[in-house]
């Protein structure tokens, strides 16, 4: 059946951009947690839990997100789980977003000098009032530049998941160009709502980290 | 035919006046030290003369090239070939070492062959005291050797006229005397040379001439023995009073 | 849990993997030598170009840092077809890749270029070098060594990212495991391997970064610096 491209396609692609919005934030807080988790492990952890961290971010960050997906997907259901396209999604971007927002995260925290900790020591804290009141606070507003950028990654980053057709916003792209056979409106549309919300997420990100203002270099 | 001539130059930031109307000549072989408060516009003026910032009126002339408001780019590089400036900041490019910082320019900008520019250099880290340090980087040196090499740098490119801008303010004091003695022994030599500097005494031993700006305007200006022994202006008063002592 | 493990079928497709990887690399090598060069005009042309020029090059990297790569993929594969331009799922997949990186690394680039001392720009202009020849001569080598880190990292995602043009069957290396997959129906085997060899790819990139940044780094040891000795008497004393 051949359909021709218009307004009535909206809302289908509006749909499959409120799953791209759902799997996103799934994935942000998922990966906060973990990230979070991960990163004080890596900072005050035992070493042999230190390594495993740094192993896991490591291997992660050295894996395409797609291999990832399809492990989850594909790999775990011949081992008797059979996860649907959301759930490997989900599981997927969460392992990965673990990753860096943990490794944003150590950078954050080891950011903070050594003298805050002494301070803190010296007021006679114990680690986690140490943690709770003097540390993440201050990282806390390092880390908020780079965080709001990640997002900007983990919003294009679901995407992928289009691949094992789960049907978020390109996927109903793909869906819609396979009815109408007009990809270039097609997937432009797609690209704008992306853009839509993928901008003001990266304006916010440099303003937040007090962005590089546009120097002339030479005169 | 002079070295220098800056003819009613004025230079604005935003609306405010920095320059306002200087007029000034350097004769060849001229030792001429400005002086004066900071925002009283000598360093700007120096960075006027080879077009590190644009006037918006009058003209300057150095070595028979002439540079006015709106004139061209290309005009501009052959200006400063004549030109040496040397900063506050030394500003070496960290990643050459001595004798690449050295022979950059001569190479790049004049097209002299390697041997050519190596044997220029030669002289003039010989010339400043440094030949033993030419495979050394910029951070392995210290802040008057550094300012040293800038010399021989700016030298290395043959110029007719040296500008100095508050070279030792950024150094610690006793690292400014092998400066100033490297400065007085080009001075010596017969280099034609305009210095922007902070330290008084030097600036009466070595320059023959001083001007005194003063808001945006040369103020006074004369032989540096009657500058220093007699100034006439209440304003050169008050500001060499507290260092001449 | 019931399930073994069985690497032999998978393995005795080694050829089709270490075609797949072969082909990542090519496909990374070019994206990544289109994707830089086009980075640092872009970055330049934004920093120093005509001013007209800029806000287009800044649509362009906001467009291009804000989209999906994937959908960057099929606008261009299945897209550009429509407007008359037909590529092959390889040459869609070197535009897309190198386009992306191009934004990327352009702000990189920009960051870097933007980190020079205004000071080490006046020190070229004063010797009287062109504005080209100060970006090649004094801007470019230190800018590399601040933003080194971040423009590696750029190109590790760089060649990860390279996976989703399997999407429009560009030849590489998850292309190759899905048909290994799809052959010997095991599917957790395959992509393991699959991933160790994206992960060896990952370390071996980093390690000629590593060797790279050796080289553009490098210092000349004093004692190789030899001055010519002097020809004739220096010319201190001009009058004396």
């Amino acid at each position: 059946m051949i359909q021709s491209y218009g307004w009535s396609s909206l809302p289908f692609l509006l749909n499959g951009a409120m799953w791209t919005a759902a799997l996103s934030v799934m994935t942000f807080i998922g990966g906060g947690v973990f990230g979070l988790i991960f990163a004080l492990l890596r900072v005050l952890g035992p070493k042999p839990v230190k390594y495993a961290v740094v192993v896991y971010i490591e291997l992660v960050q050295a894996t395409p997100l797609l291999i990832v997906l399809f492990l989850a997907y594909y790999g775990l259901s011949f081992m008797g789980f059979y996860f649907s396209p959301l759930v490997a999604a989900a599981i997927s971007l969460t392992l990965y977003a673990t990753a860096f927002l943990a490794d944003i995260w150590r950078g954050c925290i080891e950011a903070i000098p050594k003298q805050q900790w002494e301070a803190a020591d010296a007021l006679a804290m114990t680690g986690t009032q140490k943690l709770r009141w003097v540390i993440l606070p201050q990282a806390f507003r390092i880390a908020l530049g780079p965080t709001v950028g990640f997002m900007v990654q983990i919003v294009k980053n679901t995407s992928v998941t289009a691949l094992i057709s789960f049907v978020e916003l390109t996927r109903a792209g793909q869906l819609l160009n396979n009815m109408t056979f007009q990809p270039f409106e097609v997937f432009l549309t797609v690209a704008a709502m992306y853009f839509i919300v993928c901008y003001p997420l990266s304006w916010y990100s440099e303003y937040l980290k007090g962005g590089p203002r546009a120097r002339r270099a030479t005169r | 035919m002079p070295a220098v001539r800056l003819d009613e130059i004025k230079k604005f930031f935003g609306a405010h006046c920095v320059l306002d109307g200087v007029s000034l000549t350097v004769e060849t072989r001229d030792v001429v030290a400005v002086i004066g408060r900071s925002g009283s516009g000598k360093s700007t003026m120096l960075r006027c003369i080879n077009g590190l910032e644009e006037i918006q009126a009058g003209s300057i002339d150095v070595a028979g090239h002439k540079i006015v408001p709106g004139g061209n780019v290309r005009d501009l590089r052959v200006l400063r070939r004549e030109v040496g400036m040397v900063f506050q900041s030394y500003n070496l490019f960290p990643h050459l070492n001595v004798l690449e910082n050295i022979v950059l320019a001569p190479k790049v900008v004049k097209k002299v062959p390697d041997e050519e520019a190596r044997e220029t250099a030669a002289v003039v880290l010989r010339q400043v005291g440094l030949a033993d340090r030419a495979g050394a980087y910029p951070d392995e040196l210290s802040g008057g050797q550094q300012q040293r090499v800038a010399i021989a740098r700016s030298l290395a490119m043959k110029p007719k006229v040296m500008l100095f801008d508050e070279v030792t303010s950024a150094l610690d004091p006793e690292l400014t005397g092998e400066v100033l003695k490297t400065i007085a022994e080009l001075a010596e030599a017969g280099m034609t040379m305009i210095l922007v500097t902070h330290e008084m005494g030097f600036a009466r031993q070595v320059a023959n001439r001083t001007v005194f700006m003063h808001a945006g305007k040369i103020w006074e200006e004369g032989t540096s023995e009657e500058m220093f022994g007699n100034p006439k202006s209440p304003e050169l008063k008050t500001f060499i009073a507290p260092q001449l002592k | 849990m019931a399930y073994e493990m069985h690497f032999g079928p998978v393995l005795a497709r080694a050829p089709e993997f270490v075609n797949g990887a072969t082909n990542t690399i090519l496909l990374s090598g070019q994206g990544i030598a289109i994707g830089l060069t086009l980075g640092l005009a872009v970055a330049i042309l934004r920093v120093d170009g005509p001013k007209p020029i800029r806000p287009l090059v800044a649509t362009y990297v906001e467009v291009f840092r804000n989209t999906p790569l994937l959908v960057q993929v099929f606008l261009i594969f299945f897209g550009l077809p429509y407007i008359g331009l037909r590529l092959s799922a390889n040459a869609a997949a070197v535009i897309a890749i190198s386009f992306n990186l191009g934004a990327y690394s352009a702000e990189i680039f920009r960051a870097g270029l933007l980190a020079i001392p205004r000071a080490q720009i006046e020190a070229g202009l004063a010797l009287g070098m062109s504005r080209v020849q100060v970006i090649r001569h004094v801007v470019i080598v230190p800018a590399l060594r601040v933003i080194f880190p971040a423009l590696t990292g750029q190109l590790t995602l760089t060649l990860l990212g390279s996976s989703i043009v399997s999407a429009i069957s560009a030849q590489e290396l998850t292309l190759a495991a899905s048909k290994v997959e799809s052959l010997t129906f095991r599917s957790l085997e395959t992509f393991l391997v699959a991933a160790v060899l994206y992960i060896s790819l990952t370390f071996l990139f980093r390690f000629v970064y590593w060797l790279i940044s050796l080289w553009l780094f490098r210092r000349t040891p004093a004692e190789a610096v030899r001055l010519p000795e002097p020809k004739f008497v220096e010319p201190r004393r001009a009058e004396a």
